[in-house]
């Protein structure tokens, strides 16, 4: 019961959270992607460096339980597969969660989106055996350090408390530095809606 | 208007950093499989039975890793699932309580009408395809914008760069192919 509270909870919190960046918004996906306001992609970037240095952070205190972290394995899918997820993501303006978002606050592409999404989902799970017996699943999961009580292999051999640290530092640097726009001139325009 | 990068930036990071505290880390793309799962057991007789120690399936990707999938269909009312329908609500409660979206752009984005126009057709057969590449894609890799890309990261997780680079380096020339008028 406590883990359904949770999730309502956490789950609502993201929910409001990425209808109020504009992430759930066409609009603001498709000035991030063609480099015109990047606006959201600083918001991003903010948030996987905030996120990082309070996860290892607090694991080097001892507040934060290792065994809640849950790294995926690398594969060569992973990139194939992120190919797919970009083009689909530039062409609609959405990806899983802010498309099921933006249905849930009225946009009729967004119910088209989940729709192509649940068929999308349904052929992998009828052609995951091809990509299976192909080894492009085949992989290990790896973080850039040693994380101490992890379990993870690692791709370098040194404190993975303290690089996560150092690279939630570079993502909140880089979310600084970055411009409000790379292409075009003037001012970044931000959407209307 | 959209909250500033400062904050919006600082607040997403507390729920990705609050999931993992107390949780795990945010994912969403899975449960579209779930979700399949679950109307699929109803379509299909036998999609996912239950076995002595748990659940299988006859389909090869619910039944992988001990029927750990087949086991969350068959139980849908678990953190994951719950997890997204409760984003919905919330991203429901949030739009209306700024006013909600206007008519317009609930029928289409305003970058869509700068650069087709009035074609509501051509948007949602484009959402459509879209959206399939998306989850076809996100299942390939494991995850998607959340889990690998934010939550990936985070954790230094080799895979989340790997997806990250991926997913930009598609999504880039295909955002500036398609959408050239700024809107």
């Amino acid at each position: 019961m406590t883990s359904i509270i949770l999730a309502v909870v956490i789950g609502a919190a993201f929910g409001a959270v990425l209808d109020r960046i504009g992430a759930t918004n066409p609009n603001w996906i498709g000035k991030m992607l063609t480099l015109t306001n990047l606006h959201l992609m600083k918001t991003i970037l903010l948030a996987i460096g905030t996120a990082s240095i309070l996860m290892f952070g607090g694991q080097m205190l001892g507040l934060v339980d290792v065994g809640h972290m849950s790294v995926k394995t690398a594969y060569a899918g992973v990139f194939i597969g992120g190919l797919m997820l970009g083009a689909g993501w530039a062409a609609a303006g959405y990806c899983p969660g802010t498309g099921v978002c933006a249905a849930a606050s009225g946009r009729k592409d967004a119910l088209f989106f989940i729709a192509g999404g649940l068929l999308g989902a349904a052929a992998y799970m009828v052609t995951y055996p091809a990509w299976d017996a192909a080894g492009l699943l085949d992989g290990s999961k790896l973080t850039l350090g040693s994380v101490p009580g992890a379990g993870y292999d690692s791709l370098l051999s040194i404190s993975g408390d303290l690089l996560g640290i150092v690279m939630g530092l570079a993502f909140v640097a880089i979310a600084i530095a970055l411009p409000e726009r790379l292409r075009g001139g003037g001012e970044a325009v931000a959407p209307a809606e | 208007m959209v909250l500033n990068w400062k904050a919006g930036g600082v607040v997403l990071g507390l729920v990705f950093f609050m999931a993992v505290l107390l949780v795990k880390p945010i994912g969403v793309s899975t449960q579209f499989v779930i979700l399949d799962a679950i109307i699929g057991n109803v379509a299909v007789p036998d999609l996912i039975t239950q076995t002595d120690d748990g659940y299988t399936s006859s389909n090869a990707y619910l039944a992988k890793s001990d029927g750990k999938y087949a086991a969350n269909a068959a139980n849908p009312l678990n953190y994951s699932f719950v997890f997204v329908l409760a984003m919905a609500l919330g991203a429901f409660l949030s739009a209306m309580a700024r006013g909600g979206i206007g008519a317009d752009e609930r029928k289409l984005p305003a970058i869509w009408y700068a650069n087709y126009g009035d074609t509501p057709i051509k948007r949602y057969t484009v959402a459509f395809l879209g959206g399939f590449i998306v989850l076809y894609g996100a299942r390939l890799a494991g995850g998607c914008t959340s889990g690998h890309m934010m939550s990936g990261m985070m954790q230094t997780a080799v895979s989340g760069y790997i997806f990250a680079a991926g997913a930009f380096a598609a999504a880039v020339p295909v955002a500036i192919m398609m959408y050239k008028r700024e809107g």
